[in-house]
């Protein structure tokens, strides 16, 4: 969900695509030290990362070659990683590693048998570094296939200090704390909330993370999965849950309308642009970047989070996502894939780009002193010590229709919950009828 | 497309049948259809072929394995999305084309008589050059809601206020239950009757500290002074203390006066006396005669600043994005017509005017029966044109009223590519817009042959 920042920014998916394209042109790279043993190979690594990310990236992977000797290059595929791969394999010219963005796209490039497991030495680093969840979301029938090298943390509301400070509110434990402070900030005279309504991402992420805290996270699996009907009476209290703020008109900057007028970015520049409207804003952890790069706000100082506050009686829910390195059958370096891979397993790889920013590792080896800023490694923190209670973004878990198309399926659907949150039963209606077609399709 | 590669296949074999009359007719034939033969590739591969496809493709499921028959137009027809989009097809079809035609018209008549006629025209003709996506991304800026962004709005606010002014708190507003009701028309009484010779204190949240007029003062001290016995006095008060801490309902030392607001005095419903607050907030009500009253902070304060014009809400959103499909195509419209303009035979206008008929009679009598031929051409091309149009819709739509603004093409899209992943119901939308472009499609080519002959 990371990605998929901005609807205009359709242009922005063509330039990434262009840029990708030439930036991918560096060639392989080749250094010395290590022991070399695997020197005058090339892997071939694809991956939707470009710009920043992508310069990161190939941080880690100069590290590996200096290491082994092997030469790498990078591809960036931009958003349709499925597809762009898909193309390659039947051209016979298929990347060696992958790094996929999705449970659900993993899943698919198993089914299609394009994956081979992963070596014993990864699965070993997999059992001693990660939580156990981690490795489920890596595998498809009991073989790990993936590789969670990168991780998203999207249980984290953001907040500017200062309006919180000139309420007299301190970040709340509780949802319904959480109400109350920013009935108070709304009482200051800024409105509480800015929820980016014209995407309907956001609205799917504010969901899962109530649903997962007031549910559980059994039911959360069974309705990822779709085992569990969306008109269960769980469902309908989350909704209920998330009404009581949807609906309140001093909680949500510009009231519901203007909340359905506000795209990802604007969310954020509503807190921590030049002229604030409200003081919080939930999204994952990529806020702190939108805050730092387009507003130049200082991160721990200007612009700081606390954890998404437990619902109800259950425990504070951890939503994540992320990118799992892959191998595929098809590539023609499949030696120096797996060491890849076992490389990408080791804490020493995910300092590499710790160091560099804008990354959090699902390793718990990897030491939080690596962490380039104290907000990074309070999130990376809390991701770690969350284990095995994370769960992944449900909407990416689910079909494409349903769970990540512009203006249909659950994003459509809760966006016209925003606009009128008074029946949840009717919306959660809805969005089982929009399930049972998606999944049975 | 099709109607001139229609051409470009029957012209050749006509010409070589003319041609080789003479000889054995066997031979010609062969002739005729080796001239013939590469348009005949060209359009089986890519026009006929692709449509059967699809026809075929429309028939089964999903996945492209199971035979459904007619499920997928069953299914068509039972998806409100797609009879939103069948409606706002016709939508465009019926308004875009006719709104082109005449605006073009006009303009080429009026370019006509102008002396920088080319200059003109060369302006209008521009937007043909900027590509649908740029447009589209253009004109999403210009309609976007926000004054601050989008110029449209800004000019509609801007004009608005310039009219009615702006009210000085339009956040402000006040806590349950502590001693203000809110009124249906947004103003605010006291819940308590009150009576001269009483203090009130009325407190209001929700305005930040900057926002207050410059010059607020404190209003603790004026929350105490005692009123004389024919006065009603007050405070009106921002009832939040910066950084917490101060007691609800209750003049805290820090707290501001709200200057400038209007309050009244209501005795059975009617206003007998007016103020404004005091730059402490403090106001006061003098030689009220005996009686029970209520105080009154009209709506006029509080009224929300107007936000212009929802352009891209679900009401708005198909003209919208129609005036966007106008601003790139007039100019084409304009210039077909200005070039059948020029070739009208003069000595008809000539002796019009020799007959003493005016400019509109002319206009209408002689001139737009003359161009009928080319407004039909002007009007069909278009009409085909709308029925594909795609991605203005895409880009200028914002993703909660996308499918209120959804056309044929983009939900053809949206089903088979965009994340449904149904090519074979795909394909039946695909069918249905090709049988509605095919009426279009026969009157050009029959039109096209009688201009021939």
């Amino acid at each position: 969900m990371m990605r998929r920042r901005t609807t205009l920014l359709t242009t922005c998916t063509a330039l990434a695509l262009a840029l990708g394209a030439t930036a991918c042109g560096g060639g392989p790279v080749s250094a010395g030290g290590g022991d070399q043993a695997l020197s005058g190979q090339t892997v071939t690594v694809a991956g939707v990362w470009s710009g920043t990310e992508q310069r990161n990236f190939q941080k880690v992977l100069d590290a590996f070659t200096e290491k082994t000797g092997a030469k790498t290059q990078f591809v960036s595929t931009g958003d349709n990683v499925s597809t762009v791969v898909g193309s390659k394999i039947e051209g016979g010219n298929a990347p060696d590693v992958v790094m996929v963005p999705q449970v659900g796209v993993l899943k698919q490039f198993a089914e299609q048998g394009w994956l081979k497991p992963l070596s014993e030495k990864t699965e070993q680093s997999v059992d001693a570094g990660f939580a156990p969840v981690w490795k489920k979301y890596g595998s498809v029938d009991g073989e790990l296939y993936g590789l969670y090298f990168k991780a998203a943390h999207k249980s984290t509301v953001w907040y500017s200090p200062d309006a919180l400070a000139q309420a007299g509110v301190k970040p709340p434990k509780t949802y319904d704390e959480m109400l109350k402070a920013g009935r108070t900030v709304s009482d200051s005279g800024l409105a509480a909330f800015s929820v980016a309504g014209q995407d309907g991402w956001t609205l799917t992420d504010w969901f899962e993370n109530v649903y997962l805290s007031q549910a559980g996270p059994e039911k959360y699996d069974a309705l990822a999965a779709h085992e569990l009907k969306w008109t269960d009476a769980s469902v309908v209290e989350a909704l209920t849950t998330l009404g009581k703020l949807f609906k309140d008109k001093q909680l949500i900057a510009g009231g519901q309308k203007g909340a359905l007028n506000t795209d990802f970015p604007g969310s954020v520049e509503k807190v921590f642009g030049p002229e604030p409207e409200a003081g919080m804003v939930y999204e994952g952890d990529f806020v702190a970047g939108v805050a730092k790069d387009q507003f130049g706000r200082a991160i721990g100082e200007d612009a700081d989070f606390f954890p998404f506050p437990a619902v109800g009686g259950g425990k504070a829910p951890v939503v994540s996502g992320g990118d799992a390195a892959v191998v595929l059958k098809e590539g023609k370096n499949q030696k120096a894939a797996m060491a890849l891979v076992e490389y990408l397993a080791t804490p020493e790889a995910a300092a590499v780009w710790a160091e560099a920013g804008g990354f959090l590792s699902p390793n718990k080896n990897l030491d939080l002193a690596s962490y380039g800023d104290d907000v990074t490694r309070a999130t990376a923190k809390s991701l770690v010590a969350a284990g095995d209670s994370v769960r992944f973004d449900m909407s990416d878990q689910a079909p494409a229709a349903f769970g990540g198309t512009k203006g249909t399926g659950e994003w459509k659907i809760l966006q016209d919950f925003l606009r009128d949150p008074s029946d949840p039963k009717a919306t959660a209606a809805q969005l089982e009828a929009a399930a049972a077609k998606a999944y049975r399709g | 497309m099709t109607a001139t590669l229609v051409k470009e296949a029957s012209r050749p074999a006509a010409a070589s049948t003319d041609d080789v009359r003479r000889r054995p007719r066997r031979r010609g034939r062969i002739i005729a259809l080796l001239f013939v033969l590469p348009a005949l590739l060209l359009l089986g591969a890519l026009v006929v072929y692709p449509v059967l496809f699809s026809v075929g493709r429309s028939f089964f499921d999903a996945s492209g394995t199971r035979f459904v028959g007619g499920e997928n137009y069953a299914e068509m027809f039972r998806d409100p999305a797609t009879l939103k989009a069948v409606r706002n097809t016709a939508i465009w079809v019926v308004v875009a084309p006719t709104l082109l035609t005449g605006l073009g018209l006009i303009l080429a008549v009026l370019v006509e008589k102008v002396r920088w006629a080319t200059a003109f025209k060369l302006l209008l003709f521009m937007p043909m050059a900027v590509s649908f996506l740029a447009a589209g991304i253009i004109f999403r800026l210009a309609y976007d809601e926000d004054p601050d962004k989008g110029v449209l709005n800004a000019a509609v606010v801007s004009v608005h206020d310039a009219f009615t002014g702006t009210s000085s708190y339009p956040t402000a507003r006040a806590r349950d239950g502590q001693g203000l009701t809110k009124q249906p028309d947004g103003a605010y009484r006291t819940t308590a009757a009150l009576s001269p010779g009483d203090t009130v204190t009325l407190g209001l949240v929700g305005v930040q500290p900057k926002d207050l007029p410059g010059g607020a003062e404190p209003a603790h001290a004026a929350a105490g002074r005692t009123p004389g016995p024919d006065e009603l006095r007050g405070v009106v008060y921002l009832d939040f203390t910066p950084g917490g801490g101060g007691e609800q309902g209750r003049v805290d030392r820090r707290e501001s006066g709200l200057p400038e607001m209007r309050v009244e005095a209501v005795r059975d419903g009617e206003a007998v006396a007016s103020t404004t607050t005091a730059s402490d907030g403090s106001f006061r009500f003098d030689g009220l005669s005996e009686g029970s009253y209520t105080v009154r902070l009209p709506a006029s304060n509080f009224a929300p600043p107007y936000e212009g014009v929802s352009w891209l809400g679900p009401a708005l959103v198909t003209p919208a994005i129609i005036g966007a499909y106008l601003w790139i195509w007039t100019g084409f419209a304009m210039v077909l017509i200005g070039a059948g303009l020029s070739t009208l035979p003069r000595d008809a206008l000539e002796a019009a005017r020799m007959d003493g008929a005016n400019e509109w009679q002319i206009f209408r009598r002689i001139t737009v029966p003359l161009l009928a031929p080319v407004l039909t051409v002007v009007f069909v091309t278009l009409v085909i044109n709308v029925m594909k149009v795609f991605d203005l819709v895409y880009i200028i739509a914002p993703g909660p009223v996308q499918e209120d603004a959804t056309v044929l093409a983009t939900q053809m899209w949206l089903v088979s590519f965009g994340g449904g992943n149904n090519q074979g119901l795909g394909s039946a939308l695909g069918v249905l817009l090709l049988l509605l472009v095919v009426p279009a499609m026969v009157f050009n080519v029959r039109r096209f042959r009688r201009s021939q002959r």
